[in-house]
């Protein structure tokens, strides 16, 4: 059993439908923590002992938020910046991270083919994600292949969303119960709902009720 | 009674017409009383006013200035000054004494008069150097606080000197002295045997009544101690549970009676055990400079002090002998500029030793070159015990009156003359100056006392007035340093430090007393900058019409984050509610601004047209809000969380299709 912590970044959730899926359905999952960190902080007053106390008490952190203009949430940047102070997190003695999963799930307005080399976004979306990994890497923390769904104002909420939600369930059940094995994204890949059936097929099998 | 206030109006007119004009011509208010009491000195010799008598009264006003000169100065002060204190008052008085007594057996006086003619001139005024520094606001400087050290220290000295010159007493002197002294005009031989009844006057004036006379030495030690030690403990234990009983009264003028009380009260137990009032007051100041009641005894004692100064300065104008001046004008001017010039020599030689530099070497040099009124004391001492012939006497008296009239001139030479050749250094040191109470606040209550702790705990020294007792006696508790006062009466607010505060925040009840604090701070000190706390709507429009700039309503940000977390319990989600609570808030601070900008207080509010114009305008505008109707937050954030269009991705399609 590994201890899982989610944190959910949206600052306009009213107008979401994939995020505000995802967030319901993960904050149901037993032997989860969820944490809607706008709710939390709602004026970016974060509590840095808290949120370190956190990281120490869990093994998989799970960012989980719309990309906004290529990044985070304003909000999730005021967290890194805070939180993952040197000497805690890197740094002289900062190894209090060390052999921990960052892993993140996001959504993009774009779609697969937009980001390309000849796409309106020019990069794989995996390029825009960078900072973030090397952030974990910084921090001896293991950045596995983020969680993605494409062309999310365009899914549909009875199908695609609902795949992708189910399937971000399933890999935080899996996550939960070691059950999945994912090799450290040393290449530019990025994991969408389909993928999943192949690397959770042994949990599936170890969990019949899912 | 007409002969008192016929003496009391001759005194009052004297200084009301002289000082003015005084410090207009840049004399300072010091040579103007003394300019005063030479005015009216032929009217008083008219009417046979006994001037010396008033002078011992009028001395109690430099006790009144000890104590609040110790009110200034924290225990913890007084023993890092102790260095000067010690080295530069000791030499200062030793070196003088010494050189003035080398000079007096040279015109061939006895070894005991040569040496009390030194004690006598080694000690400078403390009236009008305290007062001038003051007035000139030189008293941080570095000449300011070394002259205070050598002033304080001299006022100590005292005690041991009048101890001391009984012991050179030569009575086949005053045989001599008694002859000559009726030529003389028995100013001064006379008045030491009778005291004019008066117990707490002056300093060192023999009293009527003692506690310790007859007693052995050690048991008259002993008392002395105790009285020294009722006074420290008394000042520590006593003072708050006392002025909290006043302040129970809530009497303005019980509190002027109970500070003259306590002053007169500790000089009267000083005086019977046979030590200086000054030192007593000094001491007790020092004691409550720590108080909370520490800025509410200085604004009370303070016009008692000031009165009795000029009385003081007065008198000594009125005192000079004219017929013995001009009888013998020449060997008095000369001892008298002699005198000058050797305190000057010592003074300056001292400045040097201590590395006192530039300007402040000059300041101390030639501020503390007068004899002072403890001149007068120790003369009329040394009369008074046979020490110094009578006739001699009254020649020093001379010098010594004489010496103080120049003081101002000496001033008016160090500003002239020498400051302008010390520009630099007058600049750099003005930088250091800023020390203390950068912020005042008024009113500790609920609104205030939060602001207090936010300042504190940013390391900011504040200066807290507020008028409950009750309250100061909880804050007390909690270790904060806040003192007890009216905060809207000017004089609290001059001992508060306004005219060196930064930032005044007036946090105070009742939107009259609100008005009033901030109409005089604007019009007195402009440069202050207000944060004011404001009741209601129209009252910020008062305060905004008072020129005040940073107006805050206060129950205003609690209710809006009522409203927030209202919205919170109603399932908003919080970063929704704080951003339309920010939204709110912002939105009504914009319209009252606005109104504010129009509102007159002259013109009632239904005939200002231009403000029921704005008011129209802003209504049609936020018209949703104003009234509370739904849907009235138009958030300009929402649009950055609110996802693209269909047109919009299309525009960035479009666009990349054209790159390509």
């Amino acid at each position: 059993m590994s201890k899982v912590i989610v944190y959910y970044a949206h600052p306009g959730q009213k107008f979401s439908r994939a995020n505000r899926r995802m967030a319901k359905v993960a904050r149901g999952l037993d032997g989860i923590t969820f944490v809607d960190l706008y709710a939390e902080y709602p004026r970016h007053d974060i509590d840095v002992e808290k949120e370190q106390a956190r990281l120490l008490a869990h093994d998989v952190i799970m960012f989980q938020f719309p990309l906004y203009w290529y990044s985070t949430p304003s909000l999730v940047k005021e967290w890194q910046d805070l939180v993952l102070q040197h000497g805690f997190a890197y740094g002289h003695g900062g190894d209090k991270l060390a052999g921990k999963t960052f892993w993140v799930a996001t959504t993009s307005g774009g779609s697969h083919d937009a980001y390309a080399p000849n796409g309106y976004q020019h990069y794989p979306l995996r390029t825009f994600l960078t900072p973030l990994e090397q952030t974990a890497r910084l921090c001896q923390m293991d950045f596995p292949p983020p969680y993605v769904l494409y062309s999310a104002l365009k899914a549909d909420e009875e199908i695609e969303i609902d795949e992708h939600a189910a399937g971000y369930s399933r890999l935080l059940y899996a996550l939960r119960d070691d059950t999945v094995t994912l090799p450290p994204a040393s290449n530019n890949d990025v994991l969408i709902a389909a993928d999943l059936d192949g690397f959770l097929s042994a949990a599936k099998k170890g969990k019949s009720d899912d | 009674m007409t002969d008192f206030l016929l003496l009391a109006f001759i005194f009052l007119i004297a200084g009301v017409i002289a000082v003015p004009i005084a410090t207009r011509l840049g004399l300072g208010s010091v040579l103007g009383y003394l300019i005063a009491g030479i005015v009216i000195s032929p009217l008083l010799a008219g009417l046979g006013v006994d001037v010396i008598a008033i002078q011992h009264f009028a001395e109690f006003g430099v006790v009144m200035m000890l104590f609040l000169v110790g009110l200034e100065l924290e225990p913890k002060m007084l023993w890092n000054m102790r260095a000067k204190l010690l080295g530069l008052g000791g030499l200062q008085v030793i070196g003088t004494t010494l050189l003035v007594m080398a000079v007096a057996l040279m015109f061939g006086l006895y070894w005991t008069i040569a040496l009390a003619v030194g004690l006598v001139l080694a000690l400078s005024s403390t009236a009008i150097v305290l007062q001038t520094l003051n007035e000139k606001g030189l008293m941080r400087t570095e000449g300011g606080q070394s002259s205070f050290s050598v002033l304080l220290f001299q006022d100590i000295a005292v005690i041991p000197m009048l101890a001391f010159i009984p012991l050179l007493a030569m009575p086949e002197l005053m045989d001599i002295g008694a002859d000559t002294s009726h030529a003389a005009h028995g100013t001064d031989a006379g008045h030491t045997d009778d005291h004019h009844g008066d117990d707490t006057h002056g300093d060192g004036h023999g009293p009527s009544l003692s506690l310790v006379k007859g007693l052995p030495a050690w048991a008259a030690g002993l008392v002395t101690i105790g009285a020294v030690g009722a006074v420290i403990l008394g000042g520590i234990y006593l003072t708050r549970p006392l002025f909290r009983f006043i302040a129970m009264a809530g009497l303005r003028e019980l509190f002027v009676a109970a500070a003259l009380m306590f002053v007169i009260g500790i000089a009267l137990l000083m005086t019977l055990v046979g030590l200086s009032p000054a030192l007593g007051t000094f001491l007790a100041g020092v004691v409550l400079a720590n108080s909370e009641y520490r800025h509410e005894l200085e604004s009370n004692v303070d016009p008692f002090r000031g009165l009795l100064l000029g009385l003081f300065f007065i008198t000594v104008g009125a005192g000079i002998d004219f017929a013995l001046l001009f009888g013998q004008l020449g060997t008095i001017i000369a001892l008298t500029l002699g005198l000058i010039a050797l305190k000057v020599g010592v003074l300056v030689a001292l400045a040097y030793l201590f590395k006192i530099e530039g300007q402040d070497r000059w300041l101390f040099g030639l501020g503390l070159a007068q004899a002072g009124e403890f001149g007068f004391v120790l003369l009329s001492f040394t009369v008074a015990n046979q020490v110094i012939p009578s006739y001699l006497a009254d020649q020093l008296l001379l010098v010594v009156a004489l010496s103080m009239l120049l003081t101002p001139a000496l001033f008016i030479l160090l500003e002239k003359v020498i400051a302008p050749r010390f520009v630099t250094s007058q600049e750099q040191e003005a930088d250091e100056i800023e020390e203390e109470g950068d912020v005042i606040i008024a009113g500790h209550g609920r609104f205030g006392g939060i602001v207090n702790r936010m300042l504190r705990a940013a390391g900011h020294t504040t200066t807290v007035l507020d008028y409950s007792a009750g309250h100061l006696d909880m804050l007390r508790s909690f270790g904060f340093k806040v003192f007890y006062g009216d905060a809207t009466r000017p004089d609290l607010l001059h001992a508060a430090g306004i005219e060196k505060a930064r930032l005044l925040i007036v946090a105070i009840d009742g939107k009259d007393q609100i008005n009033a604090l901030v109409h005089y701070v604007r019009e007195n000190h402009p440069q202050v900058k207000i944060i004011a706390r404001a009741v209601d709507r129209q009252h910020v429009y008062d305060l905004f019409a008072m020129g005040c700039a940073d107006i805050i309503r206060e129950t205003f940000d609690s209710s809006v984050r009522t409203g927030r977390s209202a919205f919170e319990h109603l399932g908003m989600h919080p970063f929704d509610a704080e951003l339309v609570s920010r939204k709110f808030a912002e939105d009504d601070r914009f319209i009252l601004k606005e109104m504010a900008l129009v509102h007159d207080a002259d013109i009632p509010t239904s005939e200002n047209q231009a403000y029921i114009e704005k008011s129209r305008a802003l209504m049609a505008e936020h018209e949703a809000q104003i009234f509370g109707k739904s849907k009235a937050f138009d958030l300009q954030s929402d649009r950055g969380w609110r996802p693209p269009s269909e047109q919009d991705v299309h525009a960035v399609l479009s666009n990349h299709n054209g790159d390509a």
